[in-house]
């Protein structure tokens, strides 16, 4: 077998075993939680009788590993269960959930990451210069930033000095994607500013670490521009390390925006799952755990693969 | 007597006298209930502005929300059914109780046995007409304990209920002449079939009909044409969104992306006064932020102490500072003057620092920290409160130690378990089941733990008692039994804080429920 193949084959492997310890992991975590989703839902309105009633109707009253393996086969088979405390659909509600998040993340992906390596290489090319001050200064200012004071600060910008666009980033079925794009315009810029400093960064180190190597040196003797060493030379072979920290970015895009959620009021998976936790709701917050270690683990392998196949060595062994 | 009856039906028609007491006023002067309510109709007609799209921003609403009015608990979802859901009765703003799909209530001479008439021609949103069965299907549904209802302990108390015609007939265990506030409990939507086969389908008799509804996110309604009250239901669609943060919340209200919010933060009320276009709104309502004493455990088990930390509380300072100012100070009994029968001329408990020392002393406490559990969701600022009540008692010599718990869990393991913490009640629409809910002997949620029997007799009394001086000097005993001596210290009373912009027409105080009971989006119209 190709050691590329074999490389991949073995770490697809890996992730399915990981999720599946994940799956393990975030049912004892639910578990281990204080209360249960009884006490959670009726709140100070629980007598004891209300309580028992509620665990007999929930089929709480079940042993744990019991209601691991009802759960597990459940998901193998697609039915993520009904929500525990409105009786809705899981598969369906996080169906439409993961939509949003996806429309988000990928809005914000498309900017940042194209811009986050563009600027990168232009800090690389006038390392230590002003334009390579400018933009780490600028950067390295937004990521430090909470990302709940740069929400305030665009809401306050953008809504009402320049009153642009809406405070609350809703979207809903049956809207037009210009409709959406605008709705989500403020919680993008946020993310946007958020995981630029970060691959950027990451982009101009791993340029800079390339560029002392003796081909580099080769490339400019035959006279070429450095902008076009750079491109050519420098980026190809330095891909590796900026491909895992913009997937690294990709992955908190997806699983790790709840707060810019709940700023924006926007309807994602985020916001769906802590609701869900606060009201002890464990099959939703189960199922949203799952999709989340899923998404993270294979971007992770996505990367890893991306990193192998970038990797001259590897693609073509003696 | 024109000029009058002009005056009476202008303010009717804002909204600023009730529809019942317009109809008594008009027919003192010769004028007939019917001829009233149309002129009333048509004078609010003439004012309201159709059409259009109007809007909430609400806080208190969580993607794990249902429609089945049973189960409703927070704001969002409270208004939500309010808006396509409709009750018996309402409890109105003067504190009355309006008829609703209930044309007309009356009872027996010992307020046993009630009788509704039912509305006819009330139409759900499915074409079918209300009648008595549906009403009474509904009850029944909510007596079920698989239905979870939160008015389970107001259905309880009823022993049977039947249907004749349009008639529905309700007898009573014991006699309790407030069964009508009880049946204005937000969740007794009537349901088409009393909601059995669907339970939250959204379809009901009210003013507006669900088009969609995405739980902790966005209800669209459309206007219910067919609605059997003209003089509500202004706009032709209707939207609630939740927002739960405070600061976008108030800027989607500042940029117009909704026209009324709840909850404002009283910290930024001064700042949003001064924003065109935006005004304040506040409604003194019967919510209240408490701490809460065992009287069965130690220490609180000694009178003295008890006194002591009454005492030792600085009620206007609460106010001031946890409140920014909009609320009252409490008087260690859960009813203010919002209630009907409430008894003014009880008074003020003030900071006292001389008589908590002096109560203290007598108690013999042994000078060991008293903890005070408390929470961030215990109410909004429950944990600066408690350290404001932390310093006042020391004050006095008393020790106070404050325990922060974690949200998570507060309302299952230190609320109603613990023996001291802080609490809060939204109220009810009577003093009786204010009492009866938490103040009984036998109460399940009876989290001072106060036995009083005379306090449980009088409750009974009370509550079967016609004669209304009578039973205002029944309550005026409870509340001095609940003051003095039981393990509830009331420092203050919240008001509704909420905002809305210029252009929303027809807005009154309500002191029910967060925006004007939940109906403001059906009560209100859009001015161009």
């Amino acid at each position: 077998m190709h050691p590329v193949l074999k490389l991949v084959a073995q770490r697809l492997a890996l992730g399915l075993l990981l999720l599946f310890a994940v799956s393990l992991l975030i049912f004892l975590g639910t578990e281990a939680l204080p209360g249960d989703v009884a006490q959670a839902i009726l709140g100070q309105s629980a007598t004891p009788e209300a309580l028992a009633n509620m665990r007999e109707a929930m089929g709480l009253n079940q042993p744990a590993h019991v209601r691991y393996f009802q759960w597990l086969g459940g998901i193998l088979t697609g039915d993520f269960g009904t929500a525990l405390t409105n009786g809705q659909d899981i598969g369906q509600a996080i169906g439409q959930r993961l939509g949003n998040t996806l429309f988000l993340a990928g809005c914000a992906a498309a900017i940042s990451v194209p811009l986050a390596i563009l600027l990168g290489l232009v800090a690389a090319r006038y390392q230590g210069r002003w334009p390579d001050k400018v933009i780490s200064g600028v950067t390295l200012s937004t990521i430090s930033l909470p990302e709940f004071v740069a929400a305030y600060f665009v809401i306050f910008l953008l809504t009402q000095v320049f009153p642009i666009f809406q405070p609350v980033a809703m979207v809903f079925p049956g809207m037009g994607f210009w409709d959406r794009l605008h709705a989500v315009a403020l919680p993008v810029i946020v993310l946007v500013l958020v995981v630029l400093a970060h691959m950027m960064r990451m982009t101009r180190a791993a340029i800079l670490n390339v560029m002392q190597s003796a081909y580099i040196e080769t490339a400019e003797l035959k006279g070429l521009s450095p902008m076009q060493v750079i491109w050519r030379h420098a980026l190809p072979n330095a891909v590796a390390p900026i491909v895992s920290v913009v997937v690294l970015n990709l992955a908190y895009l997806v699983v790790g925006v709840v707060v810019v959620e709940v700023v924006f009021g926007y309807n994602a998976l985020g916001q769906y799952l802590v609701d869900h936790v606060a009201k002890r709701d464990l099959p939703v917050v189960q199922a949203v755990g799952l999709i989340f270690a899923a998404v993270y683990i294979g971007l992770n392998i996505l990367a890893d693969v991306i990193a192998i196949v970038a990797n001259p060595r590897l693609r073509h062994p003696k | 007597m024109n000029a009058e009856f002009d005056y009476m039906l202008q303010r009717a028609a804002r909204g600023l006298m009730s529809r019942r007491e317009f109809v008594g006023r008009a027919s003192a002067l010769g004028v007939s209930a019917v001829m009233a309510n149309a002129l009333l109709s048509s004078a609010v007609n003439a004012q309201a502005v159709k059409g259009g799209v109007i809007k909430a921003g609400v806080s208190g609403g969580e993607s794990t929300n249902s429609l089945d009015p049973a189960v409703a608990a927070s704001p969002a979802p409270f208004m939500v059914n309010m808006l396509w859901g409709e009750m018996l009765v309402i409890v109105n703003e003067k504190g009355e109780v309006d008829p609703r799909i209930a044309e007309e209530i009356s009872s027996n001479a010992d307020a046993t046995e009630w009788k509704f008439k039912i509305r006819s021609g009330v139409e759900f949103h499915d074409g079918k007409t209300v009648t008595a069965e549906d009403v009474v299907a509904t009850l029944k549904r909510h007596t079920d304990e698989k239905a979870q209802s939160g008015a389970l302990g107001i259905v309880q108390g009823i022993s049977e209920m039947s249907s004749s015609g349009d008639m529905v007939t309700l007898k009573l265990a014991s006699a309790n002449a407030d069964l009508p506030f009880l049946l204005a409990d937000y969740h007794l939507q009537i349901q088409p079939g009393g909601g059995y086969d669907n339970p939250a389908a959204g379809i009901g008799a009210g003013p507006y009909k669900v088009v969609s509804f995405e739980p902790g996110v966005r209800a669209v309604f459309e206007r219910h044409a067919n609605y059997f009250d003209q003089s509500i239901g202004h706009a032709d669609g209707a939207e609630i969104l939740v927002i739960n943060d405070n600061t976008a919340r108030t800027a989607a209200l500042q940029s117009g992306q909704v026209h009324m919010i709840n909850r404002v933060d009283p910290k930024i009320v001064e700042l949003l006064k001064g924003v065109p276009g935006v005004s304040i709104e506040r409604a003194a309502g019967r919510g209240h932020y408490v701490f809460i004493m065992h009287c069965d455990t130690a220490p609180f088990d000694n009178n003295d102490l008890r006194m002591a930390l009454k005492y030792a509380i600085n009620r206007q300072e609460m106010v001031d500072k946890i409140l920014g100012g909009f609320g009252s100070v409490g008087n260690d009994f859960p009813i203010n003057a919002a209630y009907p029968y409430f008894d003014a001329s009880i008074p003020q408990r003030e900071f006292d620092l001389a008589k908590a020392a002096e109560h203290y002393k007598a108690s013999g406490h042994d000078g060991s920290p008293i903890v005070l559990r408390t929470a961030p969701g215990a109410f909004p600022g429950a944990v600066e409160a408690a350290q404001l009540f932390q310093q006042s008692a020391a004050q006095a010599g008393i020790p106070l130690e404050v325990k922060v718990e974690p949200d998570d869990g507060y309302w299952s393991d230190v609320w109603n378990v613990q023996p001291f913490c802080a609490s809060y009640w939204g109220g009810r629409p009577v003093q009786d089941q204010m009492y009866s809910t938490a103040y009984a002997s036998t109460a399940d949620w009876n989290d001072t733990r106060f036995k009083n029997a005379r306090f449980d007799e009088l409750l009974v009394a009370a509550r079967g008692e016609l004669d209304g001086e009578k039973r205002k000097s029944m309550y005026s005993e409870m509340a001095n039994l609940v003051r003095d001596e039981g393990g509830l210290i009331c420092p203050m009373f919240n008001e509704f804080v909420e905002a809305r912009r210029g252009e929303v027409g027809g807005w009154f105080v309500d002191p029910n429920h967060e925006l004007m009971n939940g109906r403001a989006l059906a009560k209100c119209w859009l001015t161009a």
